[in-house]
C-alpha cells in the first residue's frame, strides 16, 4: 500500500508556488472583468473613433466614475464582510448638505481654503456618525444589515431634506468646484479622478495588505470562527460601516465640488449602482471574497458601457437595460466557474 | 504523576436537563486521552467547560497543580489550552497559512507593521514548515482552503490547535466526517503532536480508532466519569460496556 512515496512535503508546497499563483489568477475574477473592459473600451473605439477614444471624453469618464468608485470601496469593505450599505447614498447627499452649510457660513461661494477645509471635515464626520449608527445597529441590535441600511437610507435623506426646506443648497465655494470639481491636473487629468485614485490605493493596500483588512476577509468567510480565534467581530464591523459612512461622506463632498450644488434628488440608486461595481469586480455578497482592483474594473464597466452608448446614440433608457444585463451576466459568469470549481 | 489537567465534580445544567453531573476528567502530560461515551453523555459539554467556551455550574479544574477558573477560550489559549471544535472553525475564503495565524497575525518589523502591514511571506514560510514538520500535505498553501479536501481542512484546522498550544489541544470528534485515507491522516497527527510532548484530548465514536491511537480511555456516561482504561489493557467490548451501563468503577468518579 504505502511502496509509492509521495514527493516530499516541502517540494511539493515549492513547486505549486508559481504553478499555484497563474492558475489563481486564470480562475480568479479580476483578469477576466478587466478583458471585459478591455474589449468593451476597444469596441467604442473601433465604433466610434473620432468620439470616444479621446483625452476629453476619457476624462469625462473617469470624472463620471470617480464619485461612484469612492462609495463602492467602502461597499467593497462592507459586502467583504459579509454585509451590504444601502444608506450611501442618503449619506452622501445628507453629508453633502452638512459640508455646504458649513461652507456657506464661511464666506459661501466665496469661502476661502479654510471654510471649504471646515466643511470638508464636518461632511466626513457626519458620513461617519451614519456608518457607527449602521454598525451598531447591525452588531448591537442584531438588525440584518439589508434593514438596517435601508432604515438609515430613509432616515439620513429624510433628515437632510428636514435641513434645506428640500430645496439645493448652492453656494458652494467656487474655488472647491474650481479645482476639485471641473480643475485638472497638469492640464490632463481630472483632480476628481486624483482624489478617487488615492482614495482606492489607500484602501486597496489596506484591505489587501494589513491585519484590518484580514480580519475583514475573516469576519465574511466565518463569523464564528473570527470570533473564535479572538477577532472582536463585532467591533470590527463597526468600524466598516463607519469607513463605508466615511467615504460616502467624501464622496458628498467631492459631489458637491462636481455639481457645485447638493443633488439631494440625485442619488437614489447610487446605492445600487455602488454594489453593482462591487459585485461585478468579483465580490461575493456572502463575504469574504472581493478584491478593490475588482471593484474599480466593475465600476468602469457600466461607465464605459454608459458613455460609449450616449456616443452611440443609443436612447437614453437603454443605458440603464444595458448595465442592468452586464451585472447579471457577470454574476451568471462567476456562478458558472464557481461551480465548475467545486467540481474540480 | 500528577495529572496536567484535572478536573472534578463538574455540573453543567440546561434548564432541566444536566448535561454534566459531577464529572471528573483527567489529563497527564504527553498522552493521547480518548473520552469516549454515547451520543449526549456530555463530552461536548465537558471539552467545552474544560476548553473555557462554558462556565460550569460547579466544579474545579487544576492545571498543573493550580486551580484555573476560565473566562473563555482566549482565557483557555493563554495558558496553552488549544480546541478544535466539531464543526470547522476555519475561514473558508482564507489560505491554509491565513488560517494558521488567523487573529494571530504576524505584523511586519518596522514601521510598516505599526501600520498594521503583515509580514505575509513570513506567516507563509512558517506556514510551510508547520505543515512540514506534521507531515500535512497541502496541495497548495496558497490556495482557499475552501478548496481542500475535508481531510486536508481538519489538518489545517488541527494545525492552527497544535501551533498554538504548549500544553493541551482538545479535539471533538475530528475524524467523524473524514473518509478512511483522510481520517489515517489525522491519526497520525495525532500521535505526532503527543510525541511533541502535547497532550491531546481525543473525542471519538469509533472504537478500533480510540484504541489504536490513545494510551488512555474515560469514559462517560450520563454526565459522569464511570470508567477508566488503559488502551494496551482493554477492549472494544469493554468500552462499550462501561459506556452502555455494563461496567462502572467505583474509583472512576
Ligand atoms: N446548548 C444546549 N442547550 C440545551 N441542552 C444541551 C445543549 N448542549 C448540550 N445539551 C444537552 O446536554 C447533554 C450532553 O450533550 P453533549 O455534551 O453535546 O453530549 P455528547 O457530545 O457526548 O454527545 C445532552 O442531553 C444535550 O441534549
Ligand atoms: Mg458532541
Amino acid at each position: 500500500m504505502s511502496t509509492v512515496r509521495e514527493p516530499a512535503t516541502d517540494e511539493t508546497l515549492e513547486q505549486d508556488v508559481p504553478d499555484g499563483r497563474w492558475a489563481r489568477l486564470l480562475r480568479g475574477n479580476t483578469l477576466w472583468t478587466f478583458l471585459v473592459l478591455v474589449v468593451l473600451a476597444i469596441g467604442f473605439s473601433v465604433a466610434a473613433p473620432l468620439a470616444f477614444a479621446t483625452p476629453f471624453n476619457v476624462r469625462n469618464i473617469l470624472a463620471d466614475s470617480s464619485i461612484l468608485l469612492v462609495l463602492a470601496i467602502g461597499m467593497t469593505y462592507v459586502i467583504v464582510s459579509a454585509g451590504i450599505d444601502l444608506s450611501v447614498g442618503s449619506v452622501l447627499v445628507f453629508s453633502g448638505v452638512i459640508a455646504a452649510n458649513v461652507m456657506v457660513s464661511m464666506g459661501g461661494v466665496t469661502a476661502g481654503w479654510g471654510g471649504i477645509a471646515l466643511g470638508t471635515l464636518a461632511g466626513l464626520a457626519a458620513g461617519f456618525a451614519w456608518g457607527v449608527l449602521n454598525g451598531v445597529l447591525v452588531t448591537k441590535a442584531r438588525v440584518p444589515p439589508l434593514i438596517a441600511t435601508l432604515g438609515t437610507l430613509g432616515m439620513a435623506l429624510g433628515l437632510a431634506q428636514v435641513i434645506t426646506g428640500g430645496s439645493d443648497v448652492s453656494r458652494v465655494p467656487s474655488r472647491l468646484s474650481n479645482l476639485i470639481g471641473y480643475g485638472l491636473a497638469l492640464g490632463q487629468v481630472p483632480w476628481l479622478a486624483i482624489v478617487a485614485a488615492l482614495i482606492t490605493v489607500v484602501f486597496a493596500l489596506i484591505l489587501a495588505f494589513t491585519r484590518f483588512g484580514r480580519h475583514t476577509y475573516a469576519t465574511g468567510s466565518n463569523a464564528e470562527a473570527a470570533r473564535r480565534v479572538g477577532i472582536a467581530v463585532d467591533r470590527h464591523l463597526i468600524k466598516v460601516y463607519a469607513l463605508s459612512g466615511t467615504l460616502a461622506g467624501a464622496a458628498g463632498v467631492l459631489s458637491l465640488a462636481r455639481f457645485s450644488t447638493t443633488t439631494i434628488a440625485g442619488h437614489a440608486f447610487d446605492n445600487l449602482s455602488a454594489i453593482a461595481g462591487v459585485v461585478i469586480g468579483g465580490a461575493s455578497l456572502f463575504g469574504g471574497v472581493g478584491t478593490i482592483a475588482g471593484t474599480v474594473i466593475g465600476v468602469l464597466i457600466p461607465g464605459v458601457l454608459r458613455n460609449g452608448l450616449i456616443i452611440l446614440g443609443a436612447q437614453r433608457f437603454w443605458l440603464d437595460v444595458a448595465v442592468g444585463a452586464v451585472l447579471v451576466l457577470a454574476v451568471m459568469f462567476d456562478q458558472v466557474r464557481r461551480r465548475a470549481r467545486e467540481r474540480e | 504523576m500528577e495529572p496536567l489537567l484535572e478536573a472534578r465534580g463538574i455540573v453543567k445544567r440546561y434548564g432541566h436537563v444536566y448535561a454534566l453531573r459531577e464529572a471528573a476528567f483527567s489529563a497527564y502530560p504527553g498522552e493521547v486521552v480518548a473520552l469516549v461515551g454515547d451520543n449526549g453523555a456530555g463530552k461536548s459539554t465537558l471539552v467545552k467547560t474544560l476548553s473555557g467556551a462554558l462556565t460550569p455550574d460547579a466544579g474545579e479544574i487544576r492545571l498543573e497543580g493550580t486551580p484555573l477558573r476560565l473566562t473563555g477560550p482566549l482565557d483557555a489559549q493563554r495558558h496553552g489550552i488549544e480546541t478544535v471544535y466539531q464543526d470547522l472553525a476555519l475561514a473558508p475564503d482564507l489560505d491554509a497559512a491565513a488560517n494558521l495565524y488567523l487573529g494571530r497575525e504576524l505584523p511586519r518589523s518596522g514601521p510598516l507593521g505599526m501600520l498594521g502591514v503583515l509580514d505575509r511571506n513570513e506567516m507563509r514560510r512558517r506556514a510551510v514548515d508547520t505543515f512540514g514538520d506534521l507531515g500535512i500535505r497541502l496541495p497548495d498553501v496558497a490556495a482557499p482552503v475552501r478548496r481542500l479536501s475535508g481531510g486536508q481542512r481538519q489538518c489545517v484546522a488541527v494545525a492552527r490547535a497544535v501551533v498554538w498550544a504548549s500544553k493541551v489541544v482538545f479535539m471533538d470528534e475530528p475524524t467523524a466526517a473524514l473518509g478512511v485515507v483522510q481520517r489515517r491522516q489525522v491519526l497520525d497527527l495525532i500521535r505526532r503532536v503527543r510525541d511533541g510532548g502535547v497532550t491531546v484530548v481525543l473525542i471519538s465514536h469509533n472504537m478500533p480508532e480510540v484504541l489504536a491511537v490513545a494510551d488512555r480511555v474515560e469514559v462517560l456516561r450520563l454526565g459522569r466519569r464511570v470508567a477508566r482504561f488503559t488502551a494496551a489493557d482493554t477492549s472494544v467490548e469493554e468500552l462499550v460496556a462501561a459506556m452502555t451501563g455494563g461496567i462502572e468503577q467505583e474509583d472512576a468518579a
